[in-house]
């Protein structure tokens, strides 16, 4: 089987986030990056359907320079090797998410013969959960997101899908090729092993140019469909009421409270 | 100069971090009270890869250097310093006599098995009467028509019980000079006990170990005869590299305990990080991680560089364990009443901190070793 997983360098969800002066996007200085935690459980289980059936899984990632890190760390992981579609810093609009899936198709399109396209069922960054199913429209294939359990039929080329719904799952039946959207629980990511980690800097990364793909940064962020207008950061939590004094007086207080302020009795 | 990690050993340091948190710190307080040795841990690290991070993949190894051995042996022993030496002992001390005076045939059967982690592996230098004065040596060695026979009794050492080899050190009765030997696990003649009722490090495995007339092949005498003097001073200026590391480890620990601690703690109407006499405290804290950190890594960069690194490795050694032993004490004095008690980590980290300053040579036995490179015996 020939894997394909788009990943993703997100801030580490333990950062602390600041708006840059625009207020339409955040101070990326300081930040450290991680990869996207659910795309953690997209690689292994492109690894597991690698190791099963045979194969090769082929990471795809369009970033800057800083990207270079997450893929290796994907590569550690046990990705065969990688193909990076370099994103120059430009002081213009950004592109929106249907200009960063044109791109990953595009990228995609270079090679042929993939049986499937594993994503994280969102990114941790702006939880937009669009690449998948804008991906999958884009090449025209079936998709199944929010994935907790796989099957695959190698030879009738079917998958077997669970997916979670709220408080349920639904069990779908898709053929291949097809773009399939990682849950948490649906495997246990493994850790990079050391002797991988010194191995996958002899892994092939093959940079790509937007140009390349016959695609510019520009036209694509002038034909965005959705644009970041401002963030804003959650209101500060207010200071706790702490009660003190005679305890049967702060039990009174504190049942009053409950039921005027918290609205919970 | 560039004190930038590479993207390798960030990555090694980020992984081993990582199943730190997630895999060994839920259940170190309890195996400090139980006393219960994390072999299934062990185990785990040994598949990762962490027991072969400075070996090359020939011998098992990862392919790593001393930078990323270091910054590994900090994060285990940050949230479990038993572990940190016991992946500390198996690697310098009983990995590494393997790896630099094994023939290939030596390193094919036991180093190979130690690095992927397979078994553990124990150096048997210290005597009753035979500490950092090693030369005060009395198990003794005799040769006979196949091989060797060994006679004697080594003392705290780690992780023996659950050793593949022990690689011994003997007197040969003829010049009185002293041999090293590899003596696998199950000898007839070799018994280990692990029944020591220690101040701290109470997870990680000492023993004891009797040699009664231990039949050694010729083919595993380690280095050549007479050489292991000279072979158990570069083991050792190595292990106090990973010592160092596993002190910064503890030091770190303890300045995260008392700083999570003092911001959460409120007297007087304030939190105790608002205190300056906190504040100063957790400033002198931060500084000396920094500083013990600095000066281990630049031992190990030293020992990667094929340069000498006996005197950096020693100062590492001594500065990071005492700076453990400041740092812990002071992490339960912020504690208070609570940093007495076992609910708190931080009394741990303080019985831990002071096998740091005993264990590989004590303080003063790194005095002497620094001062010796200075003044020219």
């Amino acid at each position: 089987m020939k894997i394909a997983v788009l990943v993703k360098q997100v801030p580490d969800t333990a950062t602390r986030i600041a708006l840059a002066a625009d207020g339409a996007s955040i101070q990326t200085s300081g930040i450290k990056w991680v990869l996207n935690p659910y795309d953690e459980f997209a690689i292994e289980e492109a690894l597991k359907l690698r190791d099963a059936h045979t194969g090769e899984v082929v990471l795809v990632s369009f970033g800057p320079d800083r990207v270079e890190e997450t893929i290796r760390q994907g590569l550690a992981m046990g990705a065969d090797r990688a193909i990076w579609v370099k994103e120059e810093p430009s002081g213009s609009a950004e592109m929106d998410y249907l200009g960063r899936a044109q791109v990953l198709v595009a990228a995609l399109a270079q090679e042929a013969e993939w049986d499937l396209v594993l994503v994280g069922k969102q990114a941790v960054d702006d939880d937009a959960a669009q690449t998948g199913p804008l991906v999958a429209a884009l090449l025209n294939w079936p998709q199944a997101m929010v994935v907790l359990g796989l099957e695959v039929d190698a030879r009738a080329r079917r998958l077997k899908v669970i997916r979670e719904l709220e408080g349920a799952t639904e069990r779908v039946e898709l053929p291949m090729p097809a773009v399939l959207g990682a849950q948490r629980g649906l495997n246990v990511p493994r850790y990079p092993t050391l002797p991988n980690i010194m191995k996958a800097k002899r892994k092939e990364v093959r940079q790509v140019a937007l140009a390349d793909l016959g695609l510019d940064a520009a036209s694509l962020a002038d034909d965005r469909r959705v644009v970041v207008e401002g963030y804003q950061l959650p209101p500060p939590r207010p200071e706790p009421k702490v009660l003190t004094g005679d305890p049967a007086e702060a039990a009174a207080e504190l049942v009053q409270l409950l039921h005027r302020e918290a609205q919970i009795l | 100069m560039n004190f930038d990690l590479t993207a390798d050993q960030s990555l090694i340091r980020d992984t081993v971090k990582d199943f730190a948190d997630q895999v060994v710190a839920p259940g170190a307080s309890e195996r400090d009270v139980t006393g219960e040795v994390p072999l299934d841990i062990m185990r785990q690290m040994g598949d990762l890869g962490f027991f072969g991070i400075p070996f090359p993949e020939r011998w098992g190894g990862s392919g790593g250097d001393t930078v990323s051995y270091a910054l590994a042996v900090e994060e285990i022993g940050r949230v479990d310093a038993s572990l940190g030496l016991g992946f500390a002992a198996h690697v310098s001390l009983g990995c590494s006599p393997l790896y630099l005076y094994g023939t290939d045939a030596q390193r094919e059967r036991f180093l190979v098995p130690a690095a992927t982690g397979q078994y553990l592996a124990a150096f048997g230098l210290t005597e009753p009467g035979a500490g950092s004065d090693a030369g005060g040596t009395a198990t003794r060695v005799e040769e006979t028509a196949e091989g060797y026979r060994i006679t004697g009794t080594k003392i705290f050492i780690t992780n023996a019980l659950h050793a593949g080899y022990i690689v011994a050190t003997a007197r040969q009765p003829e010049d009185q000079r002293i041999s090293s030997y590899i003596v696998p696990a199950g000898t007839p003649g070799l018994s280990v006990r692990a029944e020591y009722q220690k101040l701290g490090m109470r997870s990680s495995e000492t023993c004891e170990i009797h040699l009664d007339g231990v039949a050694v092949p010729r083919d595993l005498r380690l280095g050549e005869p007479g050489r292991g003097f000279r072979q158990f001073l570069e083991i050792l200026d190595g292990g106090r590299i990973s010592i160092g590391a596993l002190s910064v480890g503890v030091a770190q620990a303890s300045l995260d305990a008392a700083l999570a601690y003092s911001q959460a703690r409120r007297q007087f109407g304030r939190e105790l990080a608002h205190f300056q006499a906190i504040q100063f405290k957790l400033a002198d804290m931060a500084m000396e991680v920094e500083l013990a950190r600095t000066m281990v890594l630049k031992a190990a960069w030293l020992k990667d560089q094929r340069r000498d690194y006996a005197k950096e490795a020693a100062m590492a050694k001594l500065y990071a364990s005492e700076a453990a032993m400041r740092a812990s004490l002071e992490a339960v004095q912020i504690h208070g009443g609570y940093g007495y008690m076992r609910d708190y980590p931080v009394e741990r980290y303080m019985r831990d901190a002071k096998l740091l300053v005993i264990g590989e040579g004590t303080s003063e036995i790194q005095r002497l070793v620094i001062a010796r490179q200075l003044v020219p015996q």
